[in-house]
């Protein structure tokens, strides 16, 4: 696995500091915001994009793919198959996609086109530097990966959806190994700015650690985060085969449109409810036998349809789950959340650790499921489920198994 | 701007465009052959030097500059002593 974000570069930093309840949030660097009512974010820090990528071919990129071909370059790497590629390169496949694509290229592409003119405010590299699919495109290239390669766009749900496309691919027997997750970057003046156009983010400038705060009555709109989460999925007789360690099975997804509103999810949180539903009937498990939801948590008033949608799915069973939004201190990171969210289920299963929500100090009597609050707990659970919920009511569940060492 | 000027300048366009060392850019070096670049690095070269020195280059004539020493010659050609 491999993952970037507000708390921290690789899969290790990210855990350390998501067992400790730490915050990943600050002041917006990357420009002035003097002019906007949110000047907070989550900014990936100490990203130096040379590691992993050329510096000719640095400027040739947006952020969120350099950060797509680090994360998938970390992946690889963990999964030991940066010296040992897999034998048959045309089973060997990318699904990793963005919820925005390139947006700040574009935007300061727009104000060179504006000063210089097409031909010298344009860069040949432009298009490619933004178009969404260049993130599984850039992978491909530096893993020599032949097999099926794709982007899928679903907003928020994205780095989930991605990564449950690429399960049903292995199911389906067209790959053997597949690299699959989310990426994005969109701190940026058109970024923030269109989130806040929409009322969607916080405003609590003061204090940016405790801004996102999932679940509680004083929550005031998401943290908009960047980054990427991104996971190496294997048939499990193939990573055997070759000696590989698995770091837990992936046993479920659930896919659904609400099929209701733009943004917003239907008050009862139906969409949510046939997503956790179908992919609990696919992983041919009951309700009872979830111990964890990684919930998608943003810290809006959605956080209540989602509570009220686990307790309509769980019944009885809702009261002994453990349910945390790990938003609380990564923030939001649009379509990288359920690639990071997917890789922190992983986690959780695999070091019998379950990670906090952080800043519930005051729970909303709406939201009344065990959150973890504030510390992380010791705690094996079997099956975890991560959820993703997105714009355009987009749904993505995915469930993982733990798996005897 | 005499043309070992222009040679030096071009030069250090040339390596920090392709990022290759500035002494392995010598006048008989292909971009595509020797120094990495694809059709879509030329065109970003090409816009440089327009810039760099006030010259525009037609696309006939990028079709002609397959060298660094191409390069150096349309500039000098065509830039005012």
């Amino acid at each position: 696995m491999g993952a970037l974000s507000p708390l921290g570069i690789g899969i290790a930093e990210n855990w350390r500091r998501l067992c400790a309840g730490e915050s990943g949030i600050g002041p917006i660097t990357r420009f002035d915001t003097s002019e906007y009512p949110t000047t907070i974010a989550g900014e990936v820090r100490g990203f130096d994009p040379t590691r992993w990528i050329a510096k000719k071919e640095v400027r040739q990129m947006d952020l969120f793919i350099q950060y797509a071909i680090a994360g998938a370059a970390m992946a690889v790497a963990d999964a030991g198959l940066e010296q040992s590629p897999p034998a048959d390169l045309e089973r060997y496949g990318v699904f990793v996609g963005a919820g925005l694509g390139g947006i700040s290229t574009l935007e300061t592409t727009i104000a060179a086109l504006r000063e210089k003119g097409p031909r010298h405010g344009i860069s040949p590299y432009f298009v490619p530097a933004i178009i969404v699919n260049l993130a599984a495109g850039q992978i491909s290239i530096r893993h020599g990966c032949k097999g099926p390669n794709l982007s899928h766009v679903s907003a928020c749900s994205t780095g989930a959806h991605s990564i449950g496309e690429a399960f049903r691919t292995i199911v389906h027997g067209t790959a053997d190994v597949m690299i699959a997750g989310g990426t994005e970057s969109t701190v940026s003046p058109l970024g923030v700015g269109g989130f806040c156009s929409s009322r969607a983010l916080s405003t609590r400038n003061d204090q940016p650690t405790r801004a996102s705060r999932p679940f509680s009555a004083s929550r005031d709109g998401f943290v908009l985060s960047e980054g990427c989460g991104i996971l190496v999925l294997e048939e499990l007789g193939h990573a055997r085969a070759r000696g590989a360690r698995p770091l837990a099975e992936i046993v479920g997804y659930g896919l659904t449109g609400d099929a209701h509103h733009i943004t917003m999810p239907p008050p009862g949180g139906e969409g949510a409810q046939r997503c956790m539903k179908m992919a609990l009937r696919d992983a041919g498990i009951a309700p009872e036998q979830l111990g964890y939801i990684n919930a998608h948590g943003t810290s809006t008033a959605a956080d209540a349809i989602e509570t009220h949608a686990i307790r309509a799915v769980f019944g009885a069973h809702a009261d002994k789950l453990a349910v945390s939004s790990t938003k609380s201190m990564h923030g939001h990171l649009l379509g990288a959340a359920g690639g990071l969210e997917a890789a922190i289920s992983v986690l959780a299963i695999q070091h019998g650790i379950l990670p906090p929500t952080i800043n519930l100090d005051d729970p909303d009597p709406a939201c009344d499921l065990d959150y973890i609050p504030h510390v992380a707990r010791a705690h094996q659970v079997e099956y975890a489920m991560s959820n993703s919920f997105g714009f355009g009511g987009t749904n993505a569940a995915l469930i993982f198994r733990r798996l005897e060492p | 701007m005499n043309a070992k000027d222009i040679h030096q300048q071009v030069s250090e366009i040339i390596a920090d465009q392709l990022d290759v060392q500035c002494e392995d850019v010598t006048p008989d070096k292909s971009f595509t052959e020797d120094l990495g670049a694809d059709s879509l690095a030329i065109v970003e070269l090409v816009l440089a030097l327009e810039e760099k020195f006030d010259v525009k280059i037609p696309d006939d004539e990028v079709d002609r500059i397959k060298t660094v020493g191409d390069a150096v010659k349309f500039i000098v050609d065509h830039t005012k002593a």
